[in-house]
């Protein structure tokens, strides 16, 4: 296909030429953008948590006395046992992502520095078998370290504790971390298992370092316990969720009970991120669907001008094909101006951003999917116009309009 | 003239509805799209108490210990004080007013026999809180300042909380049972929500949304063993049960200081209070600051970037439907030349030419605008079932109604202006020859 002469007719319409470009590049800077920060949320939203996510429910206990904690948690545990469906049964300080972070700085030396928050986990009896924790070296708690073990001024005051891998991996690196000791607050604990990643309760709040940096520790039945995990397979969940609030409700008057399956506390916790990935598609579906209008109707007019000059060349011999090719490569030439232009334009707003928000560079390999995405969107804009123009009918040559 | 412009525009409009149709709703969608993140986020950058915060300040001090400074780059100073710095602030009283505020879930049992528990959003503070913040009263009063020293079992509570435990009537002097202790209502607010609440900020609860419940005296609410919902300890052997003595902070501290000369004396007398501090060994940093109420609320973030995103992508998106508004009229008014020609022969001087396509092009953006107010509208009911906790919040005002035509005119009007020029530019001769 000869070039020239469609780059001699675009030289004499340089404005809607340029509007087309202009709005190419535009929708291509922002699609680029958008795409990236739709898949950041995405990337979010599938953060890996090594616990039983879908078996899991959650019963938290406010309010209840804390004198009575001895006595009551393990009353309450026996009744929750015996709810049909249940595995098992374990009262916690917190979970992950339940949105109510309790860190601390962990060293690994007595007078240390560290630049991570760790959020901490307390585990009542069988809280492992109840989170599903997986364990990658050394063991879990005994039950002599559960009885032991108790709370004070925020921390334990048992001698043991498991970590989870990243930390074992940041900590001491190219070492196993079992039989190490750990130091915050002039105390110190033995790391006694390793377990796989599990979430911090507010990874936003504890930021990237934080993520999966979680400590867990034994606890006997203690006043600071406010959740039962209830674990059990998921098509169970419902009814066990229901059954345990109505046990846990009747055994705990003067308190509140609330209770959640674990996947509906995970869905809570990305519920802003969902939005926000939604509300981008939103966009950009939307500005597409105007961008390739655009590009329709201004070709239309274009077609429309040029019915005549279309009728000279079918009469002296260019087929169908020859026309509908002409506005094919007319625009695939804009297309490519536009999103080169919007290339360029797409990496300095990731630049601005990357300077006033929270935001990571741009992978290369967004700028030419987006750039192939608006040359098939013009293609396909371009298609109706163009086929309007390769039906004009030689005999137009001969008329006068 | 006006009226015959309008008249030839309507015509033209009429004669491509497709065209136009297209146009309006592309206008449209851009527009609705902007006021809709304009809205949430004037809404979550606005000014929480106007008429109040330019005297409204927040001080800082450091109490952290220099090896383990509070931010990780040590530049940042710790958001809140600890009690016993904020108790000397409080008894130095060099402000006009000066309040400290912690904020805590607190368990609320109703009275009546079937009533169940629940948690309610409770703010510890001092008797100052309440004149400093102009929160109105519908009923009562707040508490005297020998009531916080006296740690007085009394409690304000919030209209809503007023409606759900009393029906709404006046429940000052009646009994509520919060923690399992005993208060007595002695004020009742009016409904009262500053938005963003500033006073909550850090304080371990959201900064935006219908506001608290209860308000206590923060020295009686302690004694009863009530906690706060943020606590940060800079030092070991931090205890919820001696929070007073422990080396944590807990509380944000507030100041009224009504003009300039009291802002620069305050930031004396704080920079000598930490040097104080320092030379009695409390502190290891004597650095201090101050800041209004206003700069305060925007050096902390506390708009949440994906609103400040949304709204640079939705002006990203009314950009592209300019461009496309103005690709489309463009093409309109090309084709119209001989019109133009004909317009121009029978006297019609380039002034009247340019004059009729703003017009078409203003009849455009007036359209566009009403149909973007019912997609701004239509995106603001989506924003309403969102989770965001300002979600509930978000209504088109009059100023945005208003805003929405501004913007609809200036956009169309700018759409309008290369096609009307090249319009008035075209030379009448040529278009009368061809046909």
């Amino acid at each position: 296909m000869e070039i020239r002469p469609i780059l001699a007719s675009l030289r004499k319409h340089r404005i809607p030429a340029t509007l087309i470009v202009l709005e190419i590049a535009l929708a291509c800077a922002v699609l680029c953008n958008a795409v990236f920060m739709i898949g950041q949320r995405v990337a979010d939203i599938h953060w890996p948590n090594a616990i039983d996510e879908l078996g899991i429910s959650v019963v938290t206990v406010n309010g209840a006395d804390p004198k009575l904690a001895a006595s009551d948690i393990p009353r309450d545990l026996a009744a929750l046992r015996g709810i049909a469906g249940v595995t098992a049964v374990a009262a916690a300080t917190s979970m992950p992502l339940d949105q109510n972070p309790a860190l601390s700085d962990f060293t690994t030396t007595p007078d240390g520095k560290t630049s991570v928050n760790t959020s901490i986990y307390f585990l009542g009896s069988g809280g492992e078998q109840a989170l599903g924790l997986h364990l990658l070296q050394g063991r879990f708690f005994n039950a002599d370290e559960y009885a032991d073990s108790g709370f004070k001024d925020f921390s334990s005051t048992g001698h043991v504790m498991l970590i989870a891998q990243s930390d074992a991996q940041r900590l001491w690196p190219g070492q196993s971390a079992l039989g190490k000791t750990l130091y915050a607050n002039n105390q110190s604990w033995t790391v006694v298992g390793v377990v796989a990643d599990v979430l911090a309760q507010d990874p936003k709040f504890s930021g990237p370092g934080g993520r999966y940096s979680s400590v867990f520790f034994p606890l006997h039945p203690d006043g600071a316990m406010g959740d039962y995990l209830l674990r059990s397979a998921p098509q169970d969940r419902a009814r066990v969720l229901r059954e345990a609030m109505r046990v846990l409700g009747r055994l705990e008057p003067g308190a509140v009970v609330q209770g959640s399956t674990y996947a509906s506390m995970r869905g809570d916790y990305f519920a802003n991120a969902r939005s926000m990935a939604w509300m981008l598609v939103l966009v950009c579906v939307v500005m597409l669907a105007v961008t390739a209008f655009g590009i329709v109707g201004l070709t239309s007019f274009w077609v429309g001008q040029r019915r005549r000059q279309i009728g000279i060349r079918r009469a002296v011999g260019a087929t169908r094909s020859h026309i509908m090719q002409y506005f094919q490569t007319e625009n695939f030439l804009l297309g490519t101006a536009g999103v080169v232009l919007g290339m360029a334009l797409a990496f300095g707003i990731n630049l601005y951003l990357m300077q006033h928000y929270e935001m990571t560079r741009m992978p290369w390999y967004y700028l030419p999917v987006s750039a192939l995405a608006l040359w098939a969107l013009g293609q396909l804009a371009v298609l109706g116009p163009a086929l309007r123009a390769a039906a004009v009918p030689p005999v137009v040559a001969t008329r006068s309009v | 003239m006006f009226g015959y412009y309008l008249d030839l525009a309507l015509r033209s409009l009429r004669r491509h509805k497709v065209l136009t149709t297209l146009m309006v709703l592309a206008l449209a969608l851009g527009i609705g799209a902007t006021i809709t993140t304009l809205t949430v986020l004037r809404l979550l950058s606005g000014d929480p108490l106007p008429q109040k915060s330019a005297q409204l300040f927040y001080p800082q001090v450091d109490p952290y210990p220099a090896d383990q400074p509070f931010s990780r780059s040590g530049k940042k100073l710790p958001w809140l004080m600890s009690y016993v710095d904020a108790m000397n602030l409080l008894h130095a009283g060099k402000a006009q007013r000066q309040t400290a505020v912690a904020l805590a879930q607190v368990k609320v049992m109703p009275k009546t026999a079937e009533g169940k528990p629940f948690y309610a959003d409770g703010v510890m503070t001092t008797a100052e809180f309440f004149p400093m913040f102009d929160a109105p009263f519908q009923y009562g009063a707040g508490w005297a300042a020998a009531d916080d020293d006296s740690r007085a079992q009394v409690v304000v509570i919030a209209s809503f909380l007023n409606d759900r435990l009393f029906g709404g009537a006046n429940s000052v002097g009646r009994m509520i049972r919060i923690e399992d202790h005993d208060f007595r209502i002695i004020g009742v607010l009016k409904p009262w929500a500053p938005q963003p609440r500033f006073y909550a900020l850090h304080l371990g609860s959201r900064n935006y949304g219908k506001g608290e419940g209860v308000f206590m005296p923060l020295l009686g609410a302690r004694a009863d063993g009530i906690e706060p919902s943020m606590m940060m300890s800079y030092g070991p052997g931090s205890s919820m049960a001696h929070l007073e003595t422990s080396p944590a902070i807990w509380l944000g501290v507030w100041l009224e200081l009504p003009d300039a000369s009291a802002v620069s004396a305050y930031r004396r007398f704080l920079a000598n209070y930490a040097q104080q501090q320092v030379a009695l060994g409390r502190f290891q940093k004597s650095r201090t600051a101050l800041s209004g109420l206003m700069p305060w609320l925007r050096s902390e973030h506390v708009v949440p970037d994906d609103a400040r995103l949304q709204t640079g992508l939705a002006f990203g998106f009314l950009l592209i439907c300019v461009v496309n508004t103005v690709g489309l009229l463009l093409a309109k008014c090309l084709r119209r030349s001989r019109e133009i020609g004909v317009r121009r022969a029978l006297g019609a001087s380039r002034g009247a030419i340019f004059a009729q396509f703003m017009v078409e092009a203003a009849i455009v953006g007036m359209a566009g605008g009403v149909l973007g107010l019912v997609f701004a509208e239509l995106g603001l009911w989506g924003i309403r079932h969102q989770p965001a906790q300002y979600a509930s919040l978000a209504h088109l005002d009059l100023p945005m109604f208003l805003f929405t035509f501004v913007v609809a005119l200036a956009a169309s009007l700018v759409a309008g202006l290369l096609p009307a020029w090249r319009a008035c530019a075209v030379a009448p001769a040529p278009q009368l020859k061809a046909s």
